[in-house]
């Protein structure tokens, strides 16, 4: 799935340069926890997450996780929007829970 | 720990008083392991496990030293600390067991997988801890 598809399916807000919107993503990773997403997230991903501070985008960014989308109508700041863009990683805010955020995925292709 | 005098060594020190820029060693890592043009895969494996690391120092030991060095056929990270010490060893690698305290798990940490994930991602992993003392790590990662 690129992440404009993503993006359309969750209704999401999206900061991102327009060539990113066309990567398209292998997999996904959902969790609150960054050391989990460290045991088992993948290069090429999406995050999905609850958690909104900075370590989110650094998690994200050593994994080489392209993509991270904010659950539950959270709102990033200034600062991490920043830090994920000076890092070429796409950020998308969703009103969607997470386990609706994962239905949506994996019904649009997303299976790992 | 002595290292091959030939190595390129790289220093960083960790804050230990501001968790908004924990990583930013590894984030530094990264970039520079990059630019020296290491496979991808290698590339993530260390960055995740300093990074982990990184977290550690700043959660339990108010931050520390962060060591690189760079031989033809091997990656040694070396992160000191003179925090207090991890009382048992065995039990800080299984998966799962935490000592963090409950704020820093508010913030995605202390799920009890950083050691495990430090073992997981590389290829020698030494834990040298005196309680009261510190905590030396030292990661090994060969690159050929």
């Amino acid at each position: 799935m690129t992440i404009r598809e993503i993006a359309e399916r969750i209704d999401a807000v999206v900061y991102a340069e327009p060539e990113q919107m066309d990567e398209d993503l292998s997999g996904a990773f959902a969790s609150d926890m960054m050391s989990d997403v460290l045991a088992f997230g993948e290069g090429h991903a999406v995050l999905v997450t609850g958690l909104l501070n900075p370590q989110i985008v650094r998690t994200a960014h050593m994994l080489d996780m392209s993509c991270i989308i904010v659950v539950r109508g959270k709102v990033a700041s200034e600062e991490i929007k920043q830090l994920a863009a000076s890092n070429e990683i796409a950020m998308l805010e969703t009103k969607m829970t997470m386990f609706e955020t994962c239905g949506k995925l994996y019904e649009g292709g997303l299976r790992k | 720990m002595t290292e091959d005098s030939n190595a390129l060594h790289f220093h960083y020190d960790v804050d230990g008083n501001n968790f908004t820029s924990a990583g930013e060693a590894s984030v530094q890592v990264k970039r520079m392991l990059r630019q020296m043009g290491y496979h991808p895969d290698l590339i993530r494996r260390i960055s995740v496990a300093m990074y982990e690391g990184e977290i550690n120092m700043v959660i339990h030991a108010k931050g520390g030293d962060a060591d690189v060095y760079v031989t033809p056929d091997c990656i040694t990270v070396i992160l000191k600390d003179v925090g207090p010490g991890i009382k048992d060893v065995n039990l800080a690698m299984q998966e799962g067991y935490s000592t963090a305290p409950d704020n820093i798990r508010s913030l995605g940490f202390g799920a009890g997988m950083g050691l495990p994930n430090m073992k997981r991602y590389s290829d020698e992993l030494i834990i040298d801890s005196v309680v009261g003392v510190g905590t030396t790590i030292t990661m090994k990662f060969k690159s050929a």
